[in-house]
């Protein structure tokens, strides 16, 4: 074991060989633990539909690139929406999102949750909390919305804070009566900001107007679409076709 | 002392020298300050959502001292720089003060005074010790800086910060602040990795937050030194303890007396437990200073 190692690479007794050894099985290891986590970031880098990024996110590979995960939004925001994601749910773990259907976006106007992010996963460009897109509302399910029974239960319309805007009540002829109207809520999502106290205040046991993020929301015109510039029009034309 | 059947050691228990010779108190005196510390800054962090009294907010990964100044873990910020993402200017700021801190206070002082990991595996060890856990095969200490290299080029590659999904740094911080207690089972990981397979495995061989904080110590003026190490009378007390027990084989040689190697956390363990008082802490740049005189 004292034998003098007399090689001229040898560096406090380790010669080429065994560091060339080391090297490649610690370099083999890391690779391995590189993948595996790797793997486990991607797989729940996926985020549940129902979990709202807090206003001025960056898009969602954007955000998870940017985010530290240090929760000072969430001890900013004054109506405890925001927490931070466990493991197991939701979204990746120790980033922020809520929950409208619990505790929905209050929209305040200062933006505190903006102005305390310090890595700029929250865009500090936005200072108009009425142009944030945290989602985008959907009336999900017609089947049992009240409005669409014939009802005025008219609730998401109501407590929307861009009322008339974001969400609107459309007035249509009640086929089942044949003399009544009935009064559509109808989600502009030019304008809805994803707040979600639309789906925080449905009445029904599950809402039936839920936030989703703007990816699974919206649908988007092909790029070679010769009617992109009439793009009311179109859908118009489509909406009579179909049967809904 | 009674005589116990099943200890075979010549010698008394782990530090019993220097709690008879020193007293209790003075055998334990750093690692009480050093829990202290770790308690006292957890602490400024949750008086704010307990008590609304917001000293510290956020937590370790990045923090607001006062709401004015931008604390963050340099580590996690380097992460989203290399993701390609440009940062608020505060996170940079908050990683360059806490950079400095370490840097002039001694890099690893962070694992052993504000690191709540360390008390995981503190914990591991001190079980080890008391259930006298046969020594395991060690693994190569730089493992860490192959870690340190790896969570630095995984943004490169993946656009996102991954180490950030396992980093079990801000894990209890985040437990305990704000409710998000699944990721406790890092730590109950890490402590069972400790504990049965590879003893001062974490905090020792494989933290790259540690093996970081290492670097950016290696200038720091603070350091702990066998300044007695003449009177060392080898009961081997401080190397059972030590988390890294191979920087004090320079300083006990004799080669020099202060331990120079960054990967000691300047816990003060070892300035605990010997009886025959070989270890102090020592300002660098003040010795320098006297011996310039």
């Amino acid at each position: 074991m004292s034998q003098v190692n007399q090689s001229k690479f040898s560096v406090k007794g380790v010669n080429r060989r065994q560091f060339l050894a080391t090297s490649a099985k610690a370099g083999c290891a890391m690779g391995l633990l590189g993948m595996g986590i790797t793997a486990v970031a991607k797989q729940s880098a996926q985020l549940d539909p129902l979990a709202i990024r807090p206003p001025g996110a960056l898009s969602e590979d954007d955000f998870l690139s940017a985010c530290v995960r240090c929760g000072l939004c969430v001890e900013a925001c004054p109506y405890d929406t925001l927490k931070l994601a466990r493991w197991f749910e939701g979204a990746a773990t120790g980033t922020p999102y809520f929950t409208a259907r619990t505790i929905p976006c209050e929209m305040c106007e200062d933006i505190p949750c903006v102005k305390a992010c310090p890595s700029g996963s929250l865009d500090h460009e936005l200072t108009d909390i009425d142009q944030s897109k945290m989602g985008i509302a959907v009336l999900i399910d017609e089947k049992n919305c009240l409005n669409f029974k014939g009802l005025r239960c008219d609730v998401c319309y109501r407590v929307c804070p861009l009322i008339d805007d974001a969400i609107t009540l459309e007035m249509q002829h009640n086929n089942r009566s044949d003399h009544h109207a009935m009064f559509l809520p109808t989600v502009n999502s030019d304008s809805c900001t994803g707040c979600g106290k639309c789906e925080h205040v449905c009445v029904l046991e599950e809402a039936a107007i839920r936030v989703l993020p703007a990816h699974i929301a919206l649908g988007k015109t092909a790029a070679h679409d010769t009617y992109i510039n009439t793009e009311e029009t179109t859908l118009e034309m489509l909406n009579k076709g179909l049967e809904l | 002392m009674s005589h116990s059947k099943n200890n075979t050691l010549k010698k008394p228990g782990f530090a019993q020298a220097a709690i008879d010779e020193l007293g209790w108190w003075q055998a334990h005196k750093f690692l009480f300050l050093r829990r202290l510390s770790q308690v006292s800054v957890f602490a400024m962090f949750a008086i704010g959502p307990w008590f609304g009294l917001w000293l510290l907010k956020g937590n370790l990964s990045a923090s607001e001292l006062l709401s004015v100044v931008p604390l963050s873990d340099p580590l996690a910020s380097l992460q989203v720089l290399l993701t390609g993402h440009i940062p608020e200017l505060s996170l940079i700021l908050g990683a360059v003060i806490i950079a400095l801190f370490y840097a002039l206070l001694g890099g690893r002082v962070f694992c052993s005074w504000v690191c709540p990991v360390n008390m995981v595996t503190d914990l591991a060890s001190w079980l080890r010790r008391k259930m006298n856990l046969p020594r395991t095969s060690e693994m190569p200490r730089n493992l860490r800086y192959y870690l340190l290299a790896l969570v630095l080029i995984l943004p490169v590659l993946t656009g996102m910060t991954v180490w950030e999904w396992v980093n079990p740094v801000p894990v209890l911080y985040r437990a305990v602040l704000f409710s998000a207690g699944s990721g406790l089972w890092i730590l109950a990981a890490i402590f069972l990795l400790d504990l049965f397979i590879s003893e001062r495995a974490w905090c020792g061989h494989l933290c790259p937050t540690g093996a970081l904080f290492a670097l950016l110590g290696k200038a720091s003026p603070v350091k702990v030194s066998a300044v007695n190490a003449k009177d060392c009378d080898n009961c081997m007390d401080c190397f059972d303890v030590c988390p890294e027990r191979q920087v004090l084989k320079p300083a006990l040689r004799g080669q020099q007396p202060m331990i120079t190697d960054s990967d000691c956390t300047q816990c003060g363990r070892c300035i605990d437990v010997c009886a025959q008082r070989v270890f102090q802490y020592q300002n660098r740049i003040a010795l320098k200073a006297e011996n310039n005189q």
